[in-house]
């Protein structure tokens, strides 16, 4: 991470290309997220850790998986395994390794670290079907990796030597409450014990999370090391030898080694400065962590002891925050919080000054930041304080991605984000709600233009109210709404240059270029007949099938000339396009409801399968799932989605606003015991006015958040605005109006035309696409691997 | 439209008429092992790029949407979204970045790319 923030940082500053920068990686894959390791764990795939897309930065050349080995510092010159490169200047990023504590039986093959992406993957294989786990660490590492484990399936329990967890970074008293927490989640805590011996853990998996010690080898060439280990550096990161630099977990800044990646990023910084002619030393890193831990938010900043400390302990509501205050209380030197760490970016940013609120509030935590000095570190990633933060405001950085792109601030961990926005109201900026650099309008307002003056074209909405030609952020708005409003096929006209490429080509973009293609199965009730031919497809056209989270059978793998025979099939079986690429509904889910269930109270299939036929095709600024669960046990998972009916004994209770994407939310209740037309009303009204009203991309979620339920029950139901009419009229055209989107592109042979790889060689597939086996199925070639 | 190179010789391959591809949106063209994306504009101006996304690795530049960032006209990257500027194939939002770019012209009703 340091090294490529380092050859990153080089390349910004070497604006000459002076420098010529080869980089020796031991493992197999560019940087990544070590950070967030324990999210791959979650699902979070290796690529999508990567901190190193490829060709970034450009020039330098990335030599991987060839570690190096000695260095010869009187001929400059490094060697690995199989070459040696000569050097002007070298700087070492080698990192740390984990520490195993001097334990009978620690290399047992049940035994792990917790370190790469090979750690975890081993882990992985070795975990499977086995029942217990044992971390040994209660810090943070520890915590994330009895997370891992737990994740894995297996019981877990923590052996920390130190009296409480975390012991850098909390006190004796959030120690306590952590634990409270962490055994709440099942998982067993031991502190203040040691471990002697592995073969006394009696557990199938043990992980060693005990600390880290730098990679300093390399300094048997002649190099300095600290007391502690690392390469001994100056606060300007140069090594006893004038040629050598470190940098990271590797380097020892006057004897101290700085476990964090935000040093480890001020000093690649300083080296970047210092090879391209400046002059910048390493400033006192900032020790500053937050982060969420099963589920618990912690946070340390600036001293955790000091001369006077105030505590605020609620173990009702499991919230404990420590503040560290000069004696006379008006400077604030550190602070500790656990269970809630929303006042972390306003707090870490006024270390040094004065308190940004009032004591009882910041204890309370949400405190605004008010009165931050220009000092104050604002964004401690990339070392972005206030005064830079205005300044760059002053430069005409209005909004956040400008701020952004100009000082770099929000790009690292993301922690400070809330804080700029409120710097930036703060700082008398109302943050836009246009569309985009080619409307000066919110999509609300363009559904209105769009509506009222009768607008059928991009070219006209762009000519009239707009600048430009558009972009990816409102072509596709507004070809939404124009099919909101009954435009036609979306393919038809102009309209099919507005849509995205999933739109455009009716299918789901890959990771690789190939669709993946989605028919309907409404409510996941399906016939042999129709299985046996989705069944027959897949094979016949070498597709991956999967199972989907919403009850329908996704076909992966199809290049784009495949599309059309493949869907002509489908198509001639009965079935419709599933709109699985459009911000359309995707699929209204049910359990089994009372025809085979005893314990169902109503026909949870027949709702679901009306509800879905009802509203597919309906396009909507985000996609929209939804179910019916035939009782309160609730098997559908009703309230996970946009909209969720749950059968009663008395009819259907509606819920709404579920799902909510990266921020899961549960629906709530919007109304009771509906009979099934009432329903179905209720549900068209909400659905349209969601259409109508909603912001491009904002989930029911947040537009419900927004609107408050009590309000969207007077408007839908009690029909306060005098709409309701309006709006199921709106949906009566919809539901008349639908056409299967894939029946009428087979239908006509201009549209057809456009689904090749190659507009001068039809029939050529794309040769960049291969594919290999895994687990009796075909699955992509990794592309980043392709020779 | 990029200048012929000076001084060597350009070989244009037509690749589909003008009227087969929608305006405001790309095509890919097979030219020996070389993947083109080529687009045509509101106006009828054609560009052509490479394929090839580098940020992603796979050969889709030629499905993105077409627009424009200030009086830049751009192809954004149906994967990700990066905007790569059609006229350099210089991408805009990641710095270093860029696909090679070659000449595209319409002739009696057909679109030409050139490949060296």
């Amino acid at each position: 991470m340091v090294g490529q923030r380092f050859v990153e940082a080089l390349a910004a500053r070497d604006v000459d290309r002076n420098w010529a920068v080869t980089v020796l990686a031991e493992e197999n894959r560019r940087a990544y997220d070590r950070v967030r390791l324990s999210a791959y764990f979650e699902g979070v795939t290796a690529e999508e850790l990567t901190l190193a897309p490829p060709g970034v930065p450009a020039g330098a050349d990335f030599v991987l998986g060839e570690p190096a080995v000695s260095v010869d510092l009187a001929s400059r010159t490094v060697r690995t395994e199989a070459q040696s490169f000569g050097y002007d200047a070298l700087v070492l990023a080698t990192g740390s390794r984990a520490f195993v504590p001097p334990v009978a039986n620690a290399d047992a093959p049940h035994c792990f670290v917790y370190r790469t992406l090979d750690d975890l993957d081993a882990i992985r294989a070795h975990a499977a079907g086995k029942r217990t786990g044992v971390v040994v660490g209660g810090g943070l590492l520890g915590l994330e990796a009895a997370n891992a484990l737990r994740l894995l399936g297996l019981s877990v329990r923590i052996v920390e030597h130190a009296p409480h967890l975390m012991p850098l970074q909390v006190d004796l008293a959030g120690g306590a409450l952590l634990r409270r927490r962490v055994q709440a989640l099942d998982i067993a805590v031991d502190c203040g014990e040691g471990v002697r011996d592995v073969a006394d853990l009696d557990a199938d998996v043990v992980v060693f999370a005990a600390g880290i010690r730098a990679r300093d080898e390399l300094a048997s060439a002649g190099l300095a090391r600290g007391e502690r280990g690392g390469f001994l550096v100056d606060p300007t990161c140069l090594t006893s030898d004038p040629a050598v630099w470190a940098i990271g977990e590797c380097a020892a800044v006057d004897g101290v080694t700085y476990g964090l990646v935000a040093p480890g990023y001020a000093m690649a910084e300083v080296v970047a400065d210092r090879l391209t002619g400046g002059s910048s030393t390493l400033d006192t890193p900032d020790m500053s962590t937050k982060l969420k831990l099963l589920g618990v938010d912690v946070a340390s900043f600036g001293a955790t002891t000091g001369p006077l400390d105030v505590v605020y302990n609620d173990p009702a509501t499991g919230v404990y925050a420590k503040l560290v205050l000069t004696d006379d209380a008006q400077t604030l030197l550190g602070g500790i919080l656990v269970g809630d760490a929303s006042a972390y970016p306003a707090l870490r940013a006024s270390v040094g000054g004065p308190l940004p609120g009032t004591l009882a509030d910041l204890m309370a935590s949400g405190a605004a930041p008010v009165g931050l000095p220009d000092s104050a570190q604002v964004c401690s990633c990339h070392a972005v304080t206030k005064g830079s933060f205005l300044d760059a405001v002053a430069d005409g950085c209005v909004d956040l991605p400008a701020i952004k792109a100009c000082t770099k601030a929000g790009t690292g961990c993301g922690s400070c984000v809330p804080l700029l926005k409120s710097l930036l109201a703060e700082a008398g900026i109302v943050q836009s709600t246009h569309l985009c650099e080619h409307f000066a309008y919110s999509r609300q307002e363009l559904f209105d233009i769009v509506r009222v003056r009768g607008i059928g074209t991009f070219s006209e909405l762009v000519t009239a109210v707009g600048t430009g030609r558009g972009c990816d952020l409102c072509k596709p708005a507004v070809a939404s709404i124009l099919a909101s409003l009954g435009g036609g096929h979306i393919l038809d006209g102009e309209q099919a240059a507005l849509q995205d490429t999933n739109d455009h080509f009716l299918a789901n973009l890959q990771k690789d270029g190939t669709y993946s293609v989605v028919p309907r199965v409404p409510a996941g009730e399906i016939t042999p007949e129709k299985l046996i031919v989705i069944g027959e497809v897949a094979r016949d056209f070498g597709l991956y099938t999967k199972i989907t989270g919403g009850q329908r059978v996704d076909l992966f793998g199809a290049r784009v000339e495949q599309l059309p025979a493949i869907w002509r099939r489908l198509v001639d079986a009965g079935f419709e396009s599933g709109h699985a690429y459009g911000k359309a509904l995707r699929t209204v889910k049910s359990c089994v409801g009372d025809t085979w269930c005893r314990y169902g109270v109503q026909d949870s299939v027949g709702l679901a399968v009306a509800l879905e036929l009802r509203y597919r095709g309906l396009r909507a600024p985000h996609k929209i799932k939804a179910a019916v669960s035939g009782c309160a046990r609730e098997c559908a998972e009703a309230r996970g989605k946009d909209f969720g009916v749950i059968a009663t004994e008395n009819g259907w209770n509606l819920y709404v606003g579920g799902n909510g994407g990266f921020r899961p939310r549960h629906a709530d209740l919007l109304l009771s015991d509906l009979s099934t037309a009432d329903l179905v009303r209720y549900v068209d009204r909400f659905l349209m006015f969601y259409v109508r009203t909603a912001d491009r991309l904002q989930r029911t979620s947040v537009w419900v958040e927004n609107l408050g339920l009590d309000y969207l029950r007077d408007v839908i139901v009690e029909d306060t605005l005098g709409v309701a009419e309006d709006l199921d009229a709106a949906m009566a055209r919809h539901v008349d109006g639908y056409v299967d989107e894939w029946r009428a592109v087979l239908d006509d042979p201009a549209k057809l035309r456009r689904f090749v790889s190659f507009v001068n060689a039809p029939d050529t597939p794309d040769p960049t696409i291969s594919f290999t086996v895994e687990r009796g199925q075909p699955v992509p070639i990794s592309i980043g691997t392709r020779p | 439209m990029p200048e012929q190179p000076r001084g060597e010789t350009v070989t244009w391959t037509a690749i589909c008429q003008l009227d087969h591809l929608l305006p405001e949106r790309g095509a890919a063209a097979l030219l020996g092992d070389t993947q083109v994306a080529v687009f045509r504009l509101h106006d009828n101006q054609l560009y052509a790029i490479g394929n090839g996304d580098p940020l992603s690795g796979a050969q889709v530049l030629s499905r993105g949407i077409v627009g424009t960032r200030g009086d830049v006209p751009v192809v954004l990257s149906p994967m990700h979204k990066q905007a790569f500027d059609l006229r350099t194939g210089a991408c805009l939002d990641v710095p270093g970045v860029t696909v090679p770019v070659y000449p595209a012209r319409c002739r009696d009703g057909l679109i030409e790319v050139a490949v060296p």
